[in-house]
């Protein structure tokens, strides 16, 4: 028999691994699902119940579609891109508590790990559209870099509040310095630039600049086909998933009950439900942005970025660590 | 700015509310959306009130089409009726914009509310003359081009036709 | 010039000229119905009225047709800008359609109809007449001519075309008022050689081709390639064009030297032997006495066997084959080995034209220096059946004397009605010394007729006439002596005069006489045109190739240790006798043929090859006054037909020659042709080489509106495939590439915007009824020797003495008949009269024959039977037999034997 210490971590690892790519796989289907609902459309609903083994079909399409590499491109790079953003959302979906104390890295520097994973996939964007030789493609790389660079800014500002409140960048601590209220309401003002950069990190409408299908054809992903543009799909759909247990994990107190004084009977539903829920919620959050915010200019985003969010969250510091300075002394 | 933030945040709300509408969506094979008449779908060749092919083979659907997917070849019966020998239509090509039907001075190319077309091979997409010509009017009856053209075809003599005075004499002193 | 002022624009218009020629020069849009550039205005349609202003200061100004006013200097005009006269334009239209069929869907003329055009033009749309329409019955009009009466708008161009200017008498305009009719008399074929020209004359659907109804095609989907009319020697320009694979139309292509507007019935319906059931498409081998189908790997095989380097091979080209055909064939077996496939009699009478143009100052007349010359001499040539296009300039020569008076009384040229009624019954001096009577009777000014000898002694009598220094000829009769007196004088008092022989009649001093008439008019510092009728399509081509007769390559493939003989093109059986021909087939030799079609000699031939016909092959033809003309491949060939040259190519490389892989385009063999054969210098230049490429590509040869091309093959595969290639020619075979126009030699389209009839060809001409812009097509390979240090020819023939109870039998050509490809067509044949025999009614009645009945000869060995038909215009003592017909292939004529007698009765 294999000791339980060693067990259970490695239980744990393929647990993570596995439930993060289920989720992202299921996520196409409930993307396109719900966005059809707020289309007033019905969306996949042929194959198998609610059109659930649409998810299957379309795996195997991408399996089985050939996997072209342009004769063009700069092939080592063109092969590497796609793993990276892979990498990058896998890493970062490893520090998340799913429940208490249970995440494949319990660091206490949880914060800081997450930063610089998420802050990974972006190689994969720039190196893609780089290696692609195509202009759209080097065109969306560019875009997706200085979004990256704009938005990572304040990403990282923005939990700066959270991280004083808590007074730890350990991510289990920082959930559990939530048991009394959720940061969303400690800090509103920390709480809306971290989901838009959440939004821009993932490359979501309305920041999907790099791959505006409309004028980038695209973007990055244009020349990729096959298993390596559904490793960019996935991706996507994986760094979705990851953004909002971050999103809940930060803000909505991670896998607490929620009102633990108004129903102190909701703990009786454990922990890693709770944090699937929120992580759902915010999911489907990103998915009704989707269905009903245009994608802005670029230069507005950019704008908006560094005119209107840097300055909140700056504000957010100062303010956050002025009480807190003041409550601690 | 606040309002055009609001006016985000009310849009989303909207979109949200969505969710509670009801769906317009027909599920197709089951439950089949009404096709009018006029719709532009699969292409006949009619026949005139008499039972006749109205198509006279004067190639003008074949030029008015965008995508040059017509191709008929006339010919002629003994009377000196004009009539279409071969008529092609290659429907993997057709984009149903009706302009054939447009240019048809006889009535006789017509498009019909029937879309279902898919095969599995492609080859099957084209269409001969005996897939395409039907044994009615469609939808424009009682027009027969030979009625009012001065050609003369069997049953059919100069001056016979209508508003046509009988042929000219011309031995004759009747001016 | 003249400083005319249309629609507030100046323009300098030539003084004097119509208006309506002189605007549609400069692109204005005028409509009109009855002008026509070749036969001028009558003003009769009222549809090109204008508003004339007396000066600048008449506001009113007057209602004129455009086509009756003469451009003078500061006139003023109103063509678009005044609405009244648009208004008067239209109703003009809507009257002429009042009566006109709902019938455009079915009409032949749809798409490409000038009253279509000139509808959209004036504006007229819809129709206010409400009564009941006019119709006629219609006629049948013969095998090639489709009558619709219905159509008619009266226009009078029918018969101005027919009865004015091609001298027909079978088309009239009947009947009065609302009521006229076009037809004949009673239903029949129509008589002119040239009624095929009403379908183009006749602004709308009345006349057309019936030829082309049975396999009709709109002019939009028409593959169209310019060509070359293979059917006699004057190289008339056509537009050849297929669909689906099969030759379906020839129009006239608009050559100002030569055909002009108009080409004879058979170049425009002798085309469908093309199509015919008897062209060959596999390589077949004869095997047990039939033909098998061979494949590509046993053709291989079979040649192998057959051709080695170093076998010696017997080469017959043809003189209806290309220059390339012949030239490749004459590369293949070696210039000694090789033979042109003139008989000796043709090569001899080739040789000599050749002779002659290089020594003899007169100018090389083109058909409209015929045209344009006041007074002619025919010498032995019945033109309206050896060179058709050129009677019908020579009928329209014999206006230039009467014309001056006209001038003279100030009536322009153009204004047609008023110079024919003031010229009314007149004709210029036209002498004509023939066989027998011609159809050009009616204008010539006096005529005899005689045997080939004869009639060169009466041309070296005018050259004595004209000059004393060349020979004189004795024991002429009163006739011929009051004939040459008149002939000498009317050549020396016109300004222009034009001598024309040929080899029709197989009588070299033909040659030489009119060489002499030429001669003495050029030392008097006459511009004397000269003009030699040739046998064939290619004969000035084949002989300026060279290469011994086919006689003698038949003697040489009985006596030579040949191990193969090629024929290119040649039916032997049309030009040899038939005992001489067999004798090629008797001995070991592997014949091999190329042709397009099966024939008496592909019959008789060991291996076959298929051979492109004019329309799927590129080549060169010179025409009888030397002028390369490249004709184009009109589609892709089907199955293993491919050009004459390529099946040579393919030989060479069993006899290991580089050329085999050297030639690979058409142009490679142009290019070693021009360097081989010095009298062919320049011949490349005859039409824009396979590099050239317009603005936009190369020139397509489906119209911008072609149909179908998604759908015509999909019954076979349901993809597309690619347009065929074309290496050989600027041209391409889909409607992909320039939309500019092509240059003249490439143009194989008559459009404009505006323009979908042959009217359009106003659009490609710098004057309309000139030249086409940017020249016309050809390069003249004679250039006559300025200077005149030549003498006269002396060797005057001796008259022909008969002995008793002998007849000389004399070579009488037919329009419909003499050329044996489009005499094999079902319409040509309808109108060819069938064999017969010619005979003087004073000889008939010594012979004891009656008109009708059968008669017997024996001639060459060979006896036959013909019909009997009365010729009181061939000479007594002479009769008449014709060329080409079938029985009568292969005949030497002229030839005395013994007198017909009675066969068995009608």
């Amino acid at each position: 028999m294999i000791p339980t210490e060693i067990l259970y971590p490695i239980l744990l690892v393929y647990v993570v691994l596995f439930g993060l790519l289920t989720v992202a796989g299921l996520l196409i289907w409930v993307e396109r699902r719900s966005l059809a609902l707020w289309q007033d459309r019905w969306g996949p609903n042929r194959l198998g119940p609610l059109g659930l083994f649409q998810l299957v079909a379309d795996i195997i399409k991408i399996f089985t579609k050939e996997d072209w590499i342009p004769p063009f491109a700069d092939r080592g790079v063109f092969v590497l891109a796609p793993t990276v953003i892979f990498l990058a959302v896998i890493f970062s979906a490893s520090l998340i508590p799913v429940a208490e104390g249970l995440a494949v890295f319990d660091v206490n520097v949880g914060v800081l790990c997450f930063l610089a994973f998420s802050s990974m996939g972006i190689y994969s964007v720039v190196l893609g559209g780089w290696s692609s030789a195509n202009k759209f493609s080097l065109l969306g790389g560019m875009r997706a870099s200085s979004q990256m660079f704009s938005y990572e800014v304040f990403m990282g500002l923005s939990l700066m509040g959270v991280v004083m409140m808590a007074g730890s960048f350990n991510l289990n601590d920082i959930v559990a310095a939530q048991e009394k209220y959720w940061f969303i309401l400690l800090q509103p003002l920390g709480a809306l630039p971290f989901i838009f950069a959440a939004l821009a990190e993932s490359h979501r409408t309305p920041f999907d600049a790099p791959e505006a299908e409309s004028e980038l054809i695209a973007g990055f992903h244009a020349e990729y086909s096959g298993m390596k543009f559904g490793m960019f799909f996935v991706g996507e759909y994986a760094g979705v998933a990851v953004m909002s247990a971050m999103i809940a994990t930060f803000f909505f107190g991670g896998w607490q009950a929620p009102f633990p004084n108004l129903f102190p009977f909701l703990d009786v539903i454990p922990g890693s439900v709770w944090f699937g829920l929120k992580t759902l919620a915010f999911i489907l959050f990103f998915i009704l942005i989707r269905a009903s915010v245009p994608r802005p200019r670029y230069d507005q985003l950019f704008g908006f970025g560094w005119k209107v969010i840097l300055p909140i969250t700056l504000l957010n510091v100062v303010i956050t660590g002025a009480v807190v300075l003041a409550t601690q002394s | 700015m606040l309002k055009d933030i609001l006016s985000v945040v009310q849009s989303t709300w909207l979109v949200f509310l969505h969710l509670f509408r009801k769906n317009p969506t027909i599920q197709y094979p089951e439950e089949k959306a009404y096709l009018a008449p006029r719709y532009r779908g699969r292409i006949v060749l009619t026949r005139d009130p008499d039972g006749q092919e109205r198509c006279v083979a004067c190639n003008l659907c074949a030029v008015a089409c965008p995508v040059d997917c017509i191709a008929l070849e006339g010919t002629e019966d003994e009377t000196g009726r004009r009539y279409p020998d071969r008529f092609q239509i290659n429907f993997s090509r057709c984009i149903f914009c009706g302009l054939c039907e447009e240019a048809c001075p006889t009535y006789a190319i017509q498009l019909t509310p029937d879309t279902e077309l898919a095969e599995y091979n492609r080859q099957n997409l084209v269409y001969e003359k005996e897939d395409l010509l039907i044994a009615g009017e469609g939808k424009y009856h009682g027009y027969n081009f030979y009625k009012v053209a001065g050609l003369a075809i069997g049953g059919k003599d100069k001056g016979q036709a209508q508003n046509e005075r009988a042929p000219v004499d011309v031995k004759s002193l009747d001016l | 010039m003249a400083k005319v002022t249309l629609d507030s624009t100046e323009y300098d218009l030539p003084t004097g000229a119509n208006l309506l020629q002189a605007a549609l020069g400069e692109g204005i849009d005028i409509p009109y119905f009855c002008w026509h550039p070749a036969l001028g205005s009558v003003g009769a349609c009222r549809q090109c009225a204008v508003r004339q202003y007396r000066d600048e200061n008449d506001e009113r100004g007057m209602l004129v047709m455009s086509c009756m006013v003469p451009c003078t200097d500061g006139t003023r005009f109103d063509v678009h800008n005044d609405e009244d006269i648009v208004k008067f334009r239209e109703t003009v239209t809507e009257w002429l359609m009042t009566n006109h069929p709902h019938d455009c869907p079915v009409c032949d003329e749809g798409g490409h109809c000038h009253l279509q055009d000139m509808t959209v033009m004036t504006g007229h749309n819809y129709r206010s007449y409400r009564f009941t329409k006019r119709t006629y019955k219609n006629q049948y009009l013969g095998p090639h001519i489709n009558h619709e009466m219905n159509r008619c708008i009266t226009c009078y161009r029918c018969v101005r075309f027919y009865d004015d200017y091609a001298g027909g008498k079978d088309l009239q305009a009947m009947a009065s008022h609302n009521h006229v009719y076009f037809g004949r008399h009673e239903e029949g074929t129509l008589d002119s050689e040239f009624s095929g020209n009403l379908i183009e004359v006749c602004p709308t659907g009345v006349f057309t081709d019936k030829t082309f109804k049975s396999h009709f095609i709109r002019k939009w989907d028409l593959q169209s390639a310019p060509s070359i009319c293979q059917g006699c020697s004057m190289g008339c320009n056509i537009i050849a064009s297929e669909r689906y694979g099969k030759l379906r139309l020839i129009n006239n292509r608009y050559h100002h030297d030569l055909n002009g507007y108009f080409i004879c019935d058979r170049g425009r319906f002798g085309y469908e032997y093309v199509n015919a059931e008897a062209r060959v498409k596999i390589p077949r081998l004869k095997d047990d006495g039939d033909f098998k189908d061979l494949t590509e790997d046993e053709l291989s095989t079979f040649l192998s066997g057959h051709i080695q380097p170093g076998s010696k091979l017997l080469g017959i080209g043809s003189p209806r084959a290309s220059l390339e055909s012949n030239f490749a064939l004459r590369t293949l077996v070696g210039s000694d080995n090789f033979s042109n496939g003139l008989t000796q009699r043709d090569s001899d009478l080739m040789s000599r034209i050749l002779a002659i143009r290089a020594e003899h100052p007169a100018n090389n007349a083109s058909i409209r220096d015929i045209e344009a010359s006041d007074a002619v001499l025919v010498l032995g040539e019945d033109l309206t059946n050896t060179a058709p296009r050129m009677a019908l300039a020579l009928r329209q020569s014999t206006r230039n004397e009467p014309m001056e008076s006209v001038t003279a009384m100030r009536i322009p040229e153009w204004s047609d009605k008023a110079a024919r009624l003031a010229t009314f019954g007149k004709s210029g001096p036209l002498f004509a010394a023939t066989p027998r009577g011609t159809k050009l009777d009616d204008v010539t000014t006096a005529k005899v007729h005689g045997d080939p000898v004869d009639i060169a002694r009466l041309g070296y009598a005018i050259a004595h006439a004209l000059d004393a220094e060349a020979p004189a000829v004795g024991g002429l009769s009163e006739e011929e002596s009051a004939f040459v007196t008149a002939a000498a004088a009317a050549l020396k008092g016109a300004k222009q005069p034009a001598i024309i022989s040929g080899t029709s009649l197989n009588e070299g001093k033909l040659l030489d006489a009119a060489a002499n008439v030429a001669l003495a008019l050029t030392q008097q510092d006459k511009p004397a045109q000269l003009a030699y009728v040739a046998p064939e399509g290619n004969a000035m081509g084949t002989a300026m190739v060279g290469g011994m007769s086919l006689e003698r390559a038949i003697e040489a493939a009985r006596t030579g240790d040949y191990d193969a003989v090629v024929i290119v093109e040649n039916d032997l059986y049309q030009n040899l006798l038939a005992s001489l021909a067999d004798s090629l087939f008797e001995g070991e030799i592997t014949v091999i043929a190329i042709d397009h079609s099966m024939g008496a000699t592909m019959d008789k031939a060991d291996l076959i090859l298929p051979a492109g016909a004019f329309s799927e092959s590129d080549g060169t033809l010179v025409n009888f006054e030397g002028r390369a003309q490249r004709f184009f491949q009109v589609y892709p060939a089907e199955a293993a037909i491919q050009e004459a040259w390529r099946w040579v190519r393919d030989l060479m490389e069993f006899a290991d020659q580089s050329q085999a892989n050297e030639w690979q385009t058409l142009d490679d063999v142009l290019f070693a042709m021009e360097k081989d054969v010095t009298s062919l210098q320049g011949v490349a230049e005859a039409a824009p080489l396979a590099a050239f490429r317009a603005v936009g590509g190369k020139i397509p040869r489906m119209s911008r509106r072609a149909s179908g091309r998604t759908a015509m093959q999909a019954h076979i595969e349901v993809s597309e495939d690619k347009p065929a290639e074309d290496p050989d020619t600027p041209l391409s075979f889909s409607m992909e590439g320039s939309a500019t126009t092509p240059p003249p030699a490439l143009l194989n389209r008559y459009y404009a915007p505006g323009w979908s009839s042959v009217s359009s060809l106003n659009r490609f001409q710098d004057e309309v009824g000139g030249p086409l812009r940017g020249g016309d097509p050809g390069v003249g390979l004679i250039q006559s020797p300025g200077d005149a240090s030549v003498s006269f020819y002396n060797h005057v023939p001796e008259a022909t003495r008969l002995t008793d109870g002998q007849v000389l039998f004399l070579p009488l050509h037919h329009v419909f008949g003499s050329e044996p490809w489009s005499a094999s067509c079902p319409g040509i044949q309808a109108r060819s009269p069938g064999p017969y025999l010619a005979v003087h009614p004073d000889d008939a009645g010594k012979w004891g024959l009656e008109e009708g009945d059968l008669a017997k000869i024996a001639l060459d060995g060979r006896d036959l039977t013909l019909p009997v038909q009365f010729t009181p215009s061939l000479k007594a003592g002479t009769a008449g037999l014709p060329v080409g017909f079938a029985g009568l292939e292969g005949a030497s004529l002229p030839t005395a034997a013994a007198a017909p007698t009675r066969g068995i009765e009608s």
